[in-house]
Order: structure tokens, then C-alpha cells, then sequence
């Protein structure tokens, strides 16, 4: 079977007034359908331009994109992105930004159909009060949780996150990354999280993808989270074996994401297809970068 | 409650001690260098009239003064909501499009510092077949090209200036070309609009008077002119006066309707 989402030599190169950036090059992933994904690595390496192009918001340079068969090339509510800013409109309530979707993907349904699933989606996440409030009077948290609403609201078959609990305090986002679980398991969906914080990623994902320093940045290694789910946070700090995983992310951030991988793949990503780019190729890439 | 009572009178006092030295220097220029410039209570003497029964007709150019600003202002509406319905695509067009925006830039850049007093003629020759609706055209021509320059320039730096993220939200959403400028383009640009539109009202006003005078529509400001040639001064004065106030209540109110749209 292949892959739900198939990222093949994904590059990505902005012109810049000083030439061309290649800012991702060679980036391979297959992707599980419901599977739940979490891309880390530093600052400015590259994962907002890697979940853009999934999202279709970015032109992809070289490589492709495919999804559910289809290749990407353009946005579209099949795909729910929340993002890093959660990008509300200023003019229209939690309850109005979260029907604008509504109404462009159930445009079958009945008026009142389409109120129903804007009001499940906003009470699911906890703005049943607030729902006809407008972004001002929210408060960071609230319009966050819209942003999520909004984008399960559309049933996406994909969810693509950038670092959505990044601006929210440490309570407000564990009680968040629990409402996304809480979906996420509900419907089933494919998901993707960009994320800087290393014990969300390990509570969230199926697997953690790291990605190296830019430029030209690849996927340096992938970790297989196996905890049993619906997880719990007190069971998992209490494991040794989070704790091994944590550290094993941090040592790759803090030494190994400067190097460009060797031409092997740490973990078995689901079909165990060798990458397209080809063995001989990753490794000159590694050799290049030296 | 304390403070704000306090700034009040501080204010109003500054606002008096202004109009105190105005009137001073008023009545030092007339008892002066300017001995034909009438003094405010002679001013005030031929004011009265018009003042006192401000809806008075007592001829096509002896009117009370709210007659004559009314008429004033039925002009001003009609050539500034045609330079609202004008301006307000251009912009849209000018912000949007790249090529638009090369080809009528410098267009735009060229017709906006020329004075009404020249467009005037220009727009009597343009209606001269609608005949003795010629001059009213004329005028509504004017004023509305005149006033049209703030709206179509600020509209087109708020359609350059609306987020991507907001852009974004439409492309994930697939919004339609339509639907985008409605539910998007639209409301992001409107706090700008308003910017537009006020400057575009203060201008529209500013160009009345002008209009007035050249084709002597009846109004404040070929009532100013009349009065000017009756030898009349002190209604010059008061015409000013007038114009000025009526200005400034314009702006105020554009004011109001601007502040509800920058707070979204
Ligand atoms: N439009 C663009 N033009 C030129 N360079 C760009 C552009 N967008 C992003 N970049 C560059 O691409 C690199 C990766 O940017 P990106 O936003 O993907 O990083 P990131 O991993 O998401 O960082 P962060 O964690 O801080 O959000 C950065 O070095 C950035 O300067
Ligand atoms: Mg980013």
C-alpha cells in the first residue's frame, strides 16, 4: 500500500537578493494514513517551508507532494492548517471565522446543518461561551482554540499544525495538545506538528521527525514513539523510556542536527521503500556537507 | 473624574485666549493697515440677517445661511459620492494588479496636484451638450475628480498592505475570487478606505467654493463672491467663517465613522 502522504526529494529554493537559497533539499517521508507526525529541529531550519508546501500555500521547487493519491498543487480544505498565529479575521466573531470554512465545505448542507458543526467544533474545544465574541476579546489561548476548531471544522483528511501552542502558557497548552488528541483520535486524521518543544512532540506523535540545520536541510532522523494510546502524561513521566526518548531528541538537537545524515534510515518508516533519491546520491549530499 | 474636569477647562481657556488674540489682531489689521476690512461688530451688523433667519429666501442669492450651506452640501454629496463610486475600484485595481498599477501610476501621479480652478473648464466643455445642465455637470465633474486622489491612493495601499496570513486563510479555505474580495480583501482595506474618504470629504469641500465661484451656482460660496462685488466685506468674512465650520464638523464626523473602522 503506499503512503497516505508522500513527500519524494522534496527542495525548496527562494531567490534571494544574494542568489538562490536552497533551503530544503532531498527531504523524503512517507506518511501513514491516521498516523500522527511531529517535525522538530532549530530555528529557521526549514519546517514552516516544509509544512507550507504540504499545505500547499508554497511553490515546490523540485520533488513532490502527493496526498491521498493526488499530487499537491495548491491549497484547499482538504487540508486544515492551524496556524503559528492563529490568524483569525479581526472582523468576524470565533463563531463567523470558523462558518467561513463551514460553509465552503458543506455547501450541501442546511443552514442550520452547517451552525450545528461550527458550534460542535467550537464547544469541542471549549468556546461555546465565547463563540460570538470577536479575536480582540479573546484572549491568546481562546483564539488558538478557534484556530483549531476552524480547521477540524473543514474534516480535512490532513491536519498540518506550525507550532500552534508555541505563544501559550504551559497549562492552557497541555489542556490544547489534549483537545487536538481528543480529535485527532475522533476522526481519525492524518496529522502533522511542527514543534520546537521536545516533550510535545513525544506525548503527540506516532513518530518524530528531526530535521537538520539549514541550509539545505533534510530529514536527519526519525523517532518511533510507541507508547500506547489514549496516553497519559502521569504514566509517561513516569517511564524510563520517555525519558530515553527525550534525551535522544535533545542529543540530535544539540549535536547531530548540524550534519547532514548518512545514507541510512534510522527507523522503518512504515513501507520500508528505499528513498527515491537513491543511496549514492543521500550519500554524496552527507560527503558535500562535510 | 478629577483630571479630566481639569484638562477640560485648561482646554476650553486655551481655546478662548485663541480666539481672544484672533479678534484682537482682527480688529488691530482693521483699525490699521486694512481700513476697508470691517471690524467683527460691523461684521457681525451685516451677518445678521442671515444668521438670525437662517432658512429666510429672500431672493436667488439673499438666503439665510443654512439655505445657502445646504445647497452647498447637496452639490458636495452628489461629486463626492461619485468620487467614492470612481476612486474606490481604482484603488482596488491599482493595489491589486501589478501591470494595472505600472500603466495608470503615473497617470494618477500626474492628475492629482492639478487645482480644480483648472478642471473646471474642462469639465464645462465636457457637458456642454447637456446644455443649461452644463455648469451643475461641470462642477459635479470637478469636485468629484478632485476629491477622488486620497480615496484612490489610500485604497490601494490597503489592498498592498492586507496580511498574507489573511490571504492565506482564504487560499486554504478556497474561497472564491469573489468571496475572497468580499469577505477578505474588502474588510481588511476598509480602515484604510476611511482614511480615503475623510481626506477625500475635506478636499471635496475645499473644492465647492472654487466651483460655486466660477459658475455661480447658488451657494457659500458664490454668496462670498456676490457679496464681494456688493462691497459687503463683512459676509466675506462671515462666508469664511461659515465654510470653515462646516469643514471642520465634516471632518469630525468622518472622524467618528474612521475610529469605528480602525478598532476592528
Ligand atoms: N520567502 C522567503 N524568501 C527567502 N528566504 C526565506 C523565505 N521564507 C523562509 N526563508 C528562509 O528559509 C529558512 C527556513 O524558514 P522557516 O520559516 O521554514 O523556518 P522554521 O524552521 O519554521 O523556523 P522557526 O522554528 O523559527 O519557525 C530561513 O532561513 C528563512 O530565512
Ligand atoms: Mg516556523
Amino acid at each position: 500500500m503506499s503512503p497516505f502522504l508522500d513527500l519524494s526529494r522534496l527542495h525548496k529554493t527562494f531567490p534571494t537578493p544574494k542568489g538562490p537559497l536552497t533551503v530544503v533539499k532531498d527531504f523524503n517521508l512517507p506518511v501513514r494514513k491516521g498516523e500522527f507526525i511531529a517535525l522538530i529541529g532549530h530555528s529557521g531550519c526549514g519546517k514552516s517551508t516544509v509544512l507550507s508546501m504540504i499545505a500547499g500555500l508554497s511553490d515546490v521547487t523540485e520533488g513532490g507532494i502527493i496526498l491521498a493519491g493526488k499530487e499537491v498543487v495548491a491549497a484547499g480544505p482538504d487540508r486544515g492548517v492551524v496556524f503559528q498565529a492563529p490568524c483569525l479575521l479581526p472582523w468576524l466573531t470565533a463563531f463567523e471565522n470558523v462558518m467561513l470554512g463551514v460553509d465552503r465545505v458543506y455547501y450541501t448542507a442546511t443552514r442550520l446543518e452547517r451552525r450545528q458543526i461550527a458550534e460542535y467544533y467550537l464547544s469541542v474545544v471549549g468556546l461555546a461561551e465565547a463563540m460570538h465574541k470577536r479575536p480582540a476579546e479573546l484572549s491568546q489561548g481562546m483564539r488558538q482554540r478557534c484556530g483549531i476548531a476552524r480547521a477540524f471544522a473543514l474534516s480535512p483528511k490532513m491536519l498540518l499544525l506550525d507550532e500552534p501552542f508555541g505563544m501559550l502558557d504551559n497549562l492552557t497548552k497541555m489542556e490544547l495538545q489534549d483537545v487536538l488528541l481528543d480529535l485527532w483520535q475522533r476522526d481519525q486524521k492524518t496529522a502533522l506538528i511542527v514543534t520546537h518543544d521536545v516533550d510535545e512532540a513525544i506525548y503527540l506523535a506516532d513518530r518524530v521527525v528531526m530535521m537538520t540545520d539549514g541550509p539545505e536541510a533534510t530529514v536527519g532522523d526519525i523517532l518511533e514513539v510507541k507508547f500506547p494510546r489514549p496516553r497519559n502524561r502521569r504514566q509517561l513521566l513516569e517511564d524510563p523510556a520517555y525519558y530515553e526518548a527525550r534525551e535522544y531528541l535533545i542529543h540530535f538537537l544539540n549535536e547531530r542536527s548540524h550534519h547532514r545524515p548518512a545514507p541510512v534510515v534510522h527507523a522503518t518508516p512504515p513501507p520500508a521503500a528505499k528513498p527515491p533519491g537513491g543511496g549514492l546520491k543521500r550519500f554524496m549530499h552527507a560527503f558535500a556537507a562535510l | 473624574m478629577h483630571a479630566t474636569a481639569r484638562t477640560f477647562l485648561v482646554n476650553t481657556a486655551c481655546l478662548l485666549a485663541g480666539l481672544l488674540l484672533c479678534l484682537g489682531f482682527w480688529i488691530l489689521l482693521s483699525a490699521t493697515v486694512a481700513k476697508e476690512l470691517p471690524t467683527p461688530a460691523a461684521t457681525w451688523e451685516v451677518a445678521k440677517p442671515y444668521v438670525l433667519e437662517p432658512l429666510a429666501k429672500r431672493g436667488e442669492q439673499d438666503q439665510g445661511i443654512l439655505r445657502l450651506v445646504g445647497y452647498s452640501l447637496a452639490l458636495v454629496a452628489k461629486g463626492y459620492a461619485l468620487a467614492l463610486l470612481v476612486g474606490t475600484p481604482i484603488g482596488f485595481l491599482l493595489g491589486l494588479s501589478k501591470g494595472f498599477a505600472r500603466v495608470f501610476d503615473p497617470i494618477v501621479q500626474i492628475l492629482r496636484p492639478v487645482s480644480p480652478l483648472a478642471w473646471l473648464p474642462l469639465g464645462m466643455v465636457l457637458f456642454l451638450s447637456t446644455g443649461s445642465q452644463a455648469l451643475e455637470n461641470g462642477a459635479l465633474f470637478t469636485i468629484a475628480i478632485c476629491a477622488m486622489w486620497p480615496t484612490v491612493l489610500n485604497t490601494a495601499v490597503g489592498v498592498r498592505a492586507i496580511p498574507q496570513d489573511y490571504l492565506n486563510v482564504g487560499r486554504v479555505l478556497k474561497l472564491s475570487r469573489t468571496q475572497t474580495l468580499l469577505k477578505i480583501m474588502v474588510p481588511a482595506t476598509l480602515p484604510y478606505m476611511f482614511t480615503g474618504f475623510r481626506l477625500s470629504l475635506g478636499i471635496a469641500w475645499l473644492v465647492i467654493v472654487a466651483a460655486e465661484m466660477l459658475t455661480g451656482r447658488t451657494g457659500v460660496g458664490s454668496f462670498l463672491w456676490n457679496e464681494y462685488n456688493n462691497a459687503n466685506y463683512g459676509n466675506i468674512i462671515f462666508s469664511i467663517l461659515t465654510i470653515g465650520l462646516i469643514g471642520f464638523v465634516l471632518d469630525r464626523l468622518m472622524s467618528v465613522v474612521e475610529g469605528r473602522f480602525k478598532t476592528v
